[in-house]
């Protein structure tokens, strides 16, 4: 079997866990900017925490033959402070043109307030400058659904938003049709207690079809696992999906999207 | 309540589909979930927590787990929900609980903020 994963949080990962999603069969990983667990203070510390998406953790994965990929931005939870969601979004662009950085992301609202709805905007407005790819988180829990809504309207109210060129990602049942029925492509993470569970996910699977979905673990510093992607694989098997299905929903459809980028380039042993 | 999205009208379930076998793989993990929630209530009637707004939320939410109609897991997420769409004037700088809060008067009430439709389904 092969897969992608194609959100995980590596640098908050073991070289146990490379191994690990190697040896299960990950052809590529695929690395969102995170939140640290506490606010960075400054532009330096995401100046210093992009180059370790772009320099330092491709080279530790490259130790197990994994090609690591990265998407830049700075998490919802900072945007509360907006002078410095304006100085940090002004660095970015020296690391787009980095060869592992696929777009902007995970961008999107935590708590769904004005200032992070403004840095989502600005976000947006520099992925489309730049013509990058866009990855947006939705927040957690109660706010999920009103959150995705506000997420929506913004994307939305963009003219030069692609929305084949945008994956909103940890979607729900109560929020998967409402992002494909936009043209958007949907993200189902697989995490414990929050989120979906294998089981939850492959229902979504059957009662909203197969395009435009990827799964991931969205492996992190929290309780949280970078083989869910391949125990999902095991789920669709015992409901007896085929081969195929579970094909196209772990390897095919995440290199669809991700391929837009042409950064995005994977060995041909992986059979793309 | 943001307004509902289409449903779609095909489900894509296995070529060999075998209904028994989805009950004999499922059954075991799900009723020890649902035990779990049973002592949850139990617990919390114990400890004389019963009356916090989330486990007030659980007890309104576990509702539609009989109510015979489809669609429970996106019904009982929408139960949980925010159902307002304002955005927020600032974070509160807190996680998010699990079920929504209404925001607090000055009076004390409960008050709804842009609430676009009380409908839970």
């Amino acid at each position: 079997m092969r897969y992608i994963e194609p959100h995980g949080h590596m640098v908050s990962r073991t070289t146990d866990d490379y191994q690990a999603m190697v040896t299960a069969g990950c052809v590529a990983v695929c690395e969102p900017a995170f939140w640290a667990g506490f606010d960075r203070g400054s532009v330096s510390g995401f100046r210093d925490y992009y180059r370790q998406l772009t320099e330092y953790e491709p080279a530790r994965a490259a130790k197990f033959h994994l090609p690591h990929f990265s998407w830049l931005c700075l998490n919802p939870k900072e945007s509360e402070d907006l002078a410095l969601a304006r100085d940090v979004l002004a660095i970015i662009p020296e690391f787009l043109a980095r060869p592992n950085v696929l777009g902007i992301g995970e961008i999107g609202l935590n708590r769904n307030t004005r200032n992070e709805m403004k840095v989502l905007e600005d976000h947006v407005a520099l992925a489309v400058a730049h013509d990058q790819l866009i990855l947006v988180h939705t927040p957690h829990l109660e706010d999920k659904l009103k959150g995705t809504q506000l997420i929506l309207d913004v994307l939305g109210a963009h003219r030069g938003v692609k929305p084949e060129r945008v994956i909103i990602d940890h979607v729900e049942e109560h929020t998967i049709q409402r992002v494909l029925d936009r043209g958007f492509w949907a993200g189902i993470t697989l995490y414990p207690d929050s989120k979906s569970s294998p089981p939850r996910a492959v229902d979504m699977l059957e009662i909203c079809g197969r395009e435009r979905i990827w799964m991931n673990s969205a492996c992190d510093w929290g309780v949280s696992d970078p083989l869910a992607v391949p125990k999902t694989a095991l789920e669709m098997r015992r409901r007896g999906h085929s081969e195929d299905f579970i094909d196209a929903v772990l390897f095919r459809n995440p290199h669809r999207f991700l391929s837009q980028c042409p950064k995005f380039r994977i060995a041909a042993g992986a059979g793309a | 309540m943001p307004k509902q999205p289409t449903r779609s009208p095909s489900v894509l379930l296995p070529a060999n589909l075998q209904p028994r076998a989805a009950v004999d793989h499922g059954f075991i993990p799900v009723r020890a979930k649902l035990i779990e929630v049973a002592a949850f209530l139990d617990r919390v009637e114990r400890y004389g927590a019963a009356d916090d707004f989330r486990c007030a939320a659980l007890r309104s939410a576990a509702e539609i787990l009989v109510d015979g109609r489809p669609e429970r897991a996106r019904r009982i997420l929408e139960s949980l929900s925010d159902p307002t769409t304002a955005p927020e004037e600032k974070s509160s700088g807190k996680a998010a609980l699990g079920a929504w809060l209404p925001q607090p008067t000055a009076r004390g009430a409960r008050k709804v903020k842009g609430k676009a439709s009380a409908a839970r389904r």
